[in-house]
């Protein structure tokens, strides 16, 4: 006997992340869910983007890691809450993995919460998190190619972040070869070209974020 | 590749939608997965089998249905197949303004499953079968 069932086969993970979802909405805090290549610049990312957000605006951050507090270390130095998840193997986040980490956090003090998700273009772009963006960080010497390699990451981006734009030249990356493999899955989505570096375009990306606080 | 954690989530599922439906063994579990979604085929058959060890699922066959993902130019209208890697020209006019579409889908379709009735019948032939 044949049954019908059409359900998503994450859909466990789904439900975890719709009521990870109204904590945020409850505390009124902006959450990113930050993926990209591992060394492609997150955690730099979130350090210039803290560097340059408004006195009045805090920001907090949850860090995924194989193993390690190295990157949760960096964050905490500067004086911003964080706390590490090690996945202790596991390639990408889930949604439970971000229940167990919230009561550490300070929601109802934060505006802004940098999810840090392990770094890899591949599985993370699967498993919601319950964030209200999902933005991808690119970097030069990855090579210009990755949405069209990496389509579903790219394909569900609510901004996608350019990093280290000052090697653009050096690995001949051809920015326009890569804006157009992101927008044919992707139309409207915002591409910030950056450099954590120089921080040559990061008043840009903030300026993005600010405007989608609630 | 999250194939074990995606496999976990077939498992799961199936066995809901057996229980719900009071069968007493799944025979086949019927997914749809689109062909950007990342999913390898052999990879999910090989944690099924581990994982649906000692469940009611133990045995059962992953029936693979792939969805293309399309392409669509956006100077000649002309629509096409892709695949990973992504194409980033139009074959019929040149044309770089693609736009993809589909080919997203990771979803359990439906599941074939023995229910209690057809298990006694089953059991009843065999008796009869036995004592002639």
């Amino acid at each position: 006997m044949k049954i019908p069932v059409v359900k998503e086969i994450l859909s466990a993970n789904d439900q975890v992340a719709a009521e990870n979802r109204a904590t945020f909405d409850a505390t009124d805090v902006l959450v990113l869910n930050l993926m990209a290549s591992p060394g492609a610049g997150k955690t730099s990312l979130i350090l210039s983007t803290a560097d340059q957000l408004p006195e009045e605006i805090c920001p907090g951050v949850i860090e995924g890691d194989l193993a390690s507090t190295i990157d949760a270390d960096t964050i905490a130095a500067r004086g911003i809450p964080v706390v590490q998840i090690n996945t202790g193997g596991s390639c990408h986040l889930d949604a439970p993995m971000i229940r167990t980490a919230l009561p550490d956090l300070p929601l109802a003090e934060m505006d802004l919460l940098f999810i840090e998700n392990v770094g890899n273009l591949v599985c993370p772009a699967g498993f919601a998190l319950g964030a209200d963006l999902a933005v991808v960080v690119a970097s030069a010497p990855e090579g210009h190619d990755k949405p069209y390699k990496y389509p579903s990451m790219f394909a569900s981006a609510d901004a996608v972040v350019l990093n280290k734009a000052d090697l653009l030249e050096v690995f001949e990356f051809d920015v326009d070869y890569f804006r157009r493999g992101l927008e044919m899955l992707n139309p409207d989505v915002p591409l910030f070209v950056v450099s954590c570096r120089t921080g040559d375009g990061i008043k840009d990306w903030v300026a993005w974020l600010l405007s989608r606080l609630h | 590749m999250h194939e074990l954690p995606a496999t976990q989530g077939i498992l799961s599922v199936a066995l809901e939608a057996a229980q719900q439906n009071g069968a007493r063994r799944i025979t086949a579990i019927d997914l749809v997965i689109g062909e950007l979604a990342g999913v390898l085929d052999d990879s999910v058959q090989f944690y099924f089998d581990i994982l649906s060890k000692d469940t009611i699922a133990q045995g059962a066959v992953l029936r693979f249905r792939r969805e293309p993902a399309s392409a669509t130019c956006g100077d000649c209208g002309h629509q096409f197949p892709v695949e990973v890697p992504l194409t980033a020209v139009c074959p019929v006019c040149g044309g770089i303004r693609l736009h993809i579409s589909g080919g997203r889908e990771f979803f359990v379709e439906s599941i074939e499953v023995e229910d209690e009735d057809s298990s006694s019948e089953g059991d009843s032939e065999r008796e009869r079968s036995g004592c002639g």
